[in-house]
């Protein structure tokens, strides 16, 4: 039996109608539980005071950023390789979703830096290289409207995928190739040390993994409404030549 | 609610921003959803019928 009978569109949208449902639930007492636990019953840190609650929503948005490129390139060389028309159409729904991830990221990083390091930007590694990612999302959004072809443009937003890969990794990596910047390293380590207390970790990991969930379902419909918009497409140009 | 001191206006303003631009990207993401399935669904119809 072969996985890739599972990215035949008409079996994608009979098994992503039983599965979106789920997920959504799952989602949303993710996100309620660990929002709610790290907003309204977490102390203050000892040194950022209350803006340490913005963790709860900046590290999960910066997560999903890049582990929403990476998705994308994973669908994006699966269409180059094997030509699964499924695959390109799954890259083209998540753009979006990680546009705003990386937005989010962005904004939610703003508005947590000025009070702790005196500015809202800093041409630090890190915040450059995620402000490239974004570029990169606007940038891969952009060449999907600009070309007609769908084949075409799934080629050259594939190309485009694997070149913007560079800042992903960058992205996630920046701190430590660089060593420099005002950002931190990793919130999350397996290094006692270095991981953040467990009194944040606990919420942080609940709504991290509902901003995860969040991107499957949000990518699953997406996805859903991109294999019935090409067969909407397919159907138009039929009736127009009949 | 929780004291926020003198941060109430960046954590307020930083999950504000999240929740307008999720709820807005769940939005879109539902509206288009559906303008899609009905514009499909009439367009088979018609396929059907002609």
């Amino acid at each position: 039996m072969s996985i890739w009978k599972y990215a035949n569109p008409r079996r994608f949208m009979g098994w992503s109608k039983r599965l979106v449902p789920v997920f959504a639930v799952l989602a949303a007492i993710c996100l309620s539980v660990g929002i709610t636990w790290g907003y309204f019953f977490t102390p203050d840190d000892y040194r950022m005071g209350a803006t340490v609650k913005i963790i709860y929503i900046h590290v999960p948005s910066a997560m999903m950023a890049i582990n929403v490129w990476v998705m994308m390139l994973v669908a994006s060389l699966i269409w180059l390789i094997r030509r699964q028309h499924v695959s390109a159409l799954a890259a083209k729904a998540a753009a979006p979703i990680g546009v705003t991830m990386t937005l989010i990221a962005l904004i939610t990083g703003a508005v947590w830096g000025q009070p702790m390091w005196g500015t809202w930007w800093v041409w630090d590694p890190r915040l450059t290289s995620f402000l490239i990612l974004f570029l990169f999302y606007l940038g891969y959004l952009a060449l999907w409207q600009a070309i007609e072809n769908p084949d075409t443009a799934a080629d050259l937003t594939s190309v485009l995928c694997l070149v913007g890969s560079v800042f992903a990794v960058l992205s996630r990596y920046a701190v430590n190739f660089w060593n420099q910047g005002l950002h931190q390293g990793a919130t999350l380590s397996l290094d006692a040390e270095e991981n953040i207390s467990n009194v944040f970790w606990q919420p942080l990991v609940i709504t991290m993994t509902g901003f995860t969930l969040l991107f499957i379902v949000l990518v699953l419909i997406r996805t859903r409404t991109e294999i019935r918009a090409r067969r909407l497409h397919a159907l138009m140009a039929r009736e127009r030549t009949a | 609610m929780p004291d926020l001191g003198k941060y109430g206006a960046e954590v307020l303003s930083a999950y504000g921003a999240t929740i307008v631009l999720l709820v807005g990207l769940v939005w879109v993401t539902w509206r288009r959803s559906r303008a899609v399935r009905r514009a499909l669904g009439a367009a088979e119809a018609r396929e059907s019928d002609g």
